[in-house]
């Protein structure tokens, strides 16, 4: 039982860890301001997208999903509520005044992405 | 979207949102972004190129590209509209801009009937194979594996489950393994996890049952399929609830004309509404619609506006006065001039205004998007631990009893409940609100609203109908009471404020001159000074007149008189003489004693700001029956009243015309403007009452109070099912009732709890305001 009880617990620590606690890498970045984002099953993709400070970045969504749950999507750090229209692109410009992490979520909450504001490189970092 | 640049500053709308892909209006006739056009006569693939190359040579264009499957083309750049539409018009096609309100609606609507019809179909599929193995489990025979001819037979129905698992319940698979890719998880997680788990520890029987004991080898596909049948049953009914939260907005786009009646060039002729240009001449026959906003030139009417604003009565025009898109022509013909177009016109902004507050969320349901964050982990968690206790301390079969608990756990929480809980709510609130004349910026304002427990009334123009007029002209000194008034008039003639214009029309009544001033003077919140025909005089208040020595002893028994009876003594001075006072009422809006009454039956206090006299205040007070006001207060001083309130602990509503009280409609805790017809700043307010009347208020509240009843219903129940299911699922009763909770009744109960929570929210839309 002991055997059983311990793959339970181990379990139990995969889904802390993997819903949790891990911090993917793979982060999408916006080439020319503009991020693309499909809305598709359940998820956004990229879902995790990085966007410079002090630029306007435009988020343009192309939802595939029929679901009423994707149509909708949310920022509610920066009160922003747009509908996305089905199969056609939908533009959403932000211009974060900060740095940080910041989700975009489906109205339900169940479709979760995330918006990371870093700070600009200069030029001669770049 | 909302763009709350009232309150939120640089911390909400400073930051973030800075546009989204809208296009101009059509008035500007230049496209500077992503426009969308309507092609019609495409048929193939080559009308595709034959349009975008047409689109492409126009001058601005930076990039045109045609959807044949939707017949709309995007283009982007800076191009005139008209020449795109005749650009494609020589290429053999027709083209016109997308009404995007209308389009989108439409489009939504079409896609959602699609979906309706696809999870229609998936549920017969899925409960066409688990009623019958229900049925047979509960009257017929054991689910359970005793002999090999059972083996087989189960099989071929575990193939059959499979096959419902893919065809109907595909999309929970596909969206839960590309969640869990992403580190997140959501509900198709759960019954993916529920209804495989049961799948899988069914073929495990019926292929190895050497492999779980005798008492174990029980088979659950019915499970399976019915739990797949009930969730997408639940998903189409509230597809279906759904549609109707959105009536409000789809009632206010249908407003909307198609066609306009243009006279251009001498000519008359019926033209799409997005190819009205500014300065357009438009005639409006008898019950036709203003097809946009504009000026009247010719002709006089009535036209009902109640769409818009909820006053029943129409409302005469003629020339000179403001028709909106939107309203109906009741009797004559008028023909006017387009001032706003397109995405500008009142209707349009109306539309967009209510769209974002349906999207927005009030503070009360952060705290369910904050549980939304964790709930679906939190539930597979609690599933483990089920099964393990039910595998440490249950009774034989006991894998069968953490099967059953693990499975129920996942299947019987509703993570859409939660989040549906509070934007279904906010969506139906302020679309009934709009049918009401109420226009909500936010669900902020909405909550707010909802919370109120003082509200300041500015008098002039809110109590009061914000049109005085002169009563009476007392004079002293002998001065000629007509001469007291041409000079009154001659230097009010430069003032704007409402007095002042009730002095110059009553001149002009009697037919007065009106002598020009020089040397003119305002003197905030006291009054003028100027000199008219070459006398130094003076016009405002007793404060005014004793500052300039002016001596008014043998006036102040008359003033206080004129004051009790609410109207407002302005004392009138030349060369340094009382020449005489001029009395000046402002008549009580005829519903204003009602609608107060209204918000003083809400247990909200009722306080009068006005810069009157305190005796004219107090009359006026008396006679709409508030027992509360500031007086004499000056225009700047108004926001201090409001911080006074709010630092005695109040929830502080403002409402006022918007013209001198900006700064206290921003600082209260909601602003809300009153406006008379659509004429009114709807950006700058938290609340804009399109009607004059203060009943809109009372409306806006009691509206505000059902809505937010209406989300803590919703919330409290998600709560309350989740909090009571997720434990009955896993088998705390077990001990008292000896049985566990069924995986298809936890579908069931899950599919219909999100269905409540829409149905409950549509519930609002069958509320009524107090008659009136």
């Amino acid at each position: 039982m002991w055997i059983i009880n311990t793959l339970g617990l181990l379990l139990i620590a995969a889904i802390v860890w993997w819903f949790w606690l891990y911090k993917p890498r793979d982060v999408a970045t916006s080439a020319g301001g503009v991020v693309e984002i499909v809305v598709e099953n359940g998820v956004y993709v990229p879902a995790r997208v990085e966007i410079p400070l002090g630029r306007p970045t435009t988020l343009r969504f192309l939802r595939k999903d029929s679901s009423p749950c994707a149509a909708t999507v949310v920022f509610s750090e920066f009160d922003i509520s747009e509908e996305l229209p089905a199969n056609r692109p939908k533009d959403v410009v932000v211009n974060p005044g900060r740095t940080g992490s910041f989700p975009f979520t489906c109205q339900m909450q169940m479709y979760r992405g995330e918006l990371r504001v870093v700070e600009q490189k200069s030029n001669l970092e770049e | 979207m909302q763009h709350n640049e009232g309150k939120c500053g640089e911390g909400k709308c400073g930051e973030g949102h800075c546009g989204h892909g809208q296009r101009p209006s059509p008035a500007t006739q230049e496209n500077r972004g992503n426009l969308r056009l309507l092609i019609e006569g495409m048929s193939c693939a080559s009308c595709v190129g034959k349009v975008e190359a047409a689109l492409q040579q126009v001058s601005g264009v930076q990039h045109a590209e045609v959807n044949l499957a939707d017949r709309s083309a995007s283009v982007a750049g800076s191009a005139d509209i008209s020449a795109l539409t005749d650009a494609v018009a020589a290429a053999g096609y027709a083209a016109r801009p997308a009404d995007q309100a209308g389009d989108e609606m439409a489009e939504r609507e079409a896609a959602d009937l699609a979906y309706y019809r696809k999870l229609m179909r998936d549920t017969a599929i899925a409960l066409s194979l688990g009623v019958p193995l229900m049925l047979y489990g509960l009257f017929i025979g054991e689910m359970t594996i005793t002999t090999s001819t059972e083996r087989y037979a189960w099989l071929v129905v575990g193939l059959f489950t499979a096959a419902v698992m893919y065809f109907s319940g595909r999309h929970f698979y596909v969206g839960a393994w590309k969640s869990f890719r992403n580190h997140s998880a959501n509900m198709d997680t759960l019954i993916a996890l529920g209804t495989g788990a049961a799948w899988l520890y069914s073929m495990v029987v019926v292929l190895v049952p050497g492999a779980v004991p005798e008492m174990a080898r029980h088979v659950y596909f019915e499970a399976t399929a019915m739990i797949i049948g009930l969730i997408d049953l639940g998903l189409a009914l509230e597809l279906r609830a759904r549609g109707r939260t959105s009536e409000a907005i789809r009632r206010l786009i249908g407003l909307q004309a198609k066609t306009a009646r243009v006279i251009r060039n001498g000519e008359e002729t019926d033209i799409p509404i997005e190819a009205v240009r500014l300065e357009d001449r438009v005639r409006v026959r008898p019950g036709e619609k203003v097809a946009v906003d504009g000026i009247v030139l010719e002709g006089h009417t009535s036209m009902d506006e109640s769409m818009l604003t909820g006053e029943p009565m129409p409302v005469k025009k003629q020339e000179g006065d403001e028709v909106v898109a939107g309203t109906i022509n009741k009797s004559g013909t008028i023909v006017f001039r387009a001032t706003r177009v397109g995405t500008d016109t009142a209707l349009a902004r109306i539309i967009k205004m209510v769209r974002q507050a349906q999207n927005s969320k009030p503070p009360i349901g952060r705290l369910a998007d904050v549980i939304s964050g964790y709930f679906v982990p939190i539930v597979m968690i609690i599933a483990v631990l089920s099964a393990l206790a039910w595998l440490n301390f249950g009774p034989p079969p006991a894998v069968a009893f953490a099967l059953v608990s693990a499975t129920t756990v996942l299947i019987i929480a509703c993570p859409c409940a939660l989040g549906l809980a509070t934007p279904m709510s906010v969506m139906v609130g302020v679309g009934k609100a709009a049918e009401h004349g109420v226009l909500i910026r936010n669900g902020q304002a909405l909550q707010t609203a909802s919370r109120i427990t003082v509200m300041v009334l500015d008098k002039t123009g809110t109590i009061t109908e914000g049109a005085p007029r002169v009563t009476e002209v007392l004079t002293f000194h002998d001065f000629p009471e007509t001469d007291a008034l041409s000079l009154a008039a001659g230097l009010e003639a430069g003032s704007e404020h409402p007095l002042a214009e009730a002095v110059v029309q009553s001149a002009r009544d009697r037919n007065l001159s009106v002598p020009s001033v020089e040397d003119f003077e305002s003197i905030a919140g006291h009054g003028v000074r100027g000199v008219v025909d070459g006398r130094q005089v003076l016009f405002g208040n007793r404060k005014l007149m004793e500052d300039q020595q002016v001596d008014v002893s043998t006036a102040v028994a008359a003033a206080q008189q004129l004051a009790a009876q609410a109207r407002t003594p302005v004392y009138f001075a030349v060369e340094g003489m009382l020449a005489a006072i001029i009395a000046v009422a402002d008549p009580i809006k005829p519903d204003s004693i009602e609608a107060i009454r209204r918000l003083q039956k809400n247990d909200i206090r009722v306080y009068m700001l006005t810069g009157d006299n305190a005796a004219t205040a107090a009359a006026v007070a008396k006679k709409v029956g508030i027992q509360d006001f500031f007086a004499e207060v000056l225009p700047e001083e108004k926001s201090n009243k409001i911080a006074e309130l709010q630092h005695a602990g109040e929830v502080v509503g403002m409402t006022g015309d918007g013209i001198n009280d900006a700064p206290a409609l921003a600082l209260a805790d909601v602003g809300f403007a009153i406006g008379t017809g659509t004429d009114v700043a709807m950006e700058s307010a938290d609340v804009t009452l399109m009607r004059g009347s203060l009943h809109g208020l009372a409306d806006a509240i009691a509206i505000s109070k059902a809505t937010l009843r209406n989300i803590f219903q919703n919330l409290f129940g998600a709560f309350f099912y989740n909090v009571l299911g997720v434990p009955v699922a896993a088998g705390v009763l077990f001990p008292l009732t000896g049985m566990l909770l069924s995986p298809i009744v936890a579908g069931a109960a899950m599919a219909f709890s999100s269905v409540t929570v829409v149905t409950n929210a549509n519930r609002l839309r069958l509320f009524k305001v107090e008659a009136h």
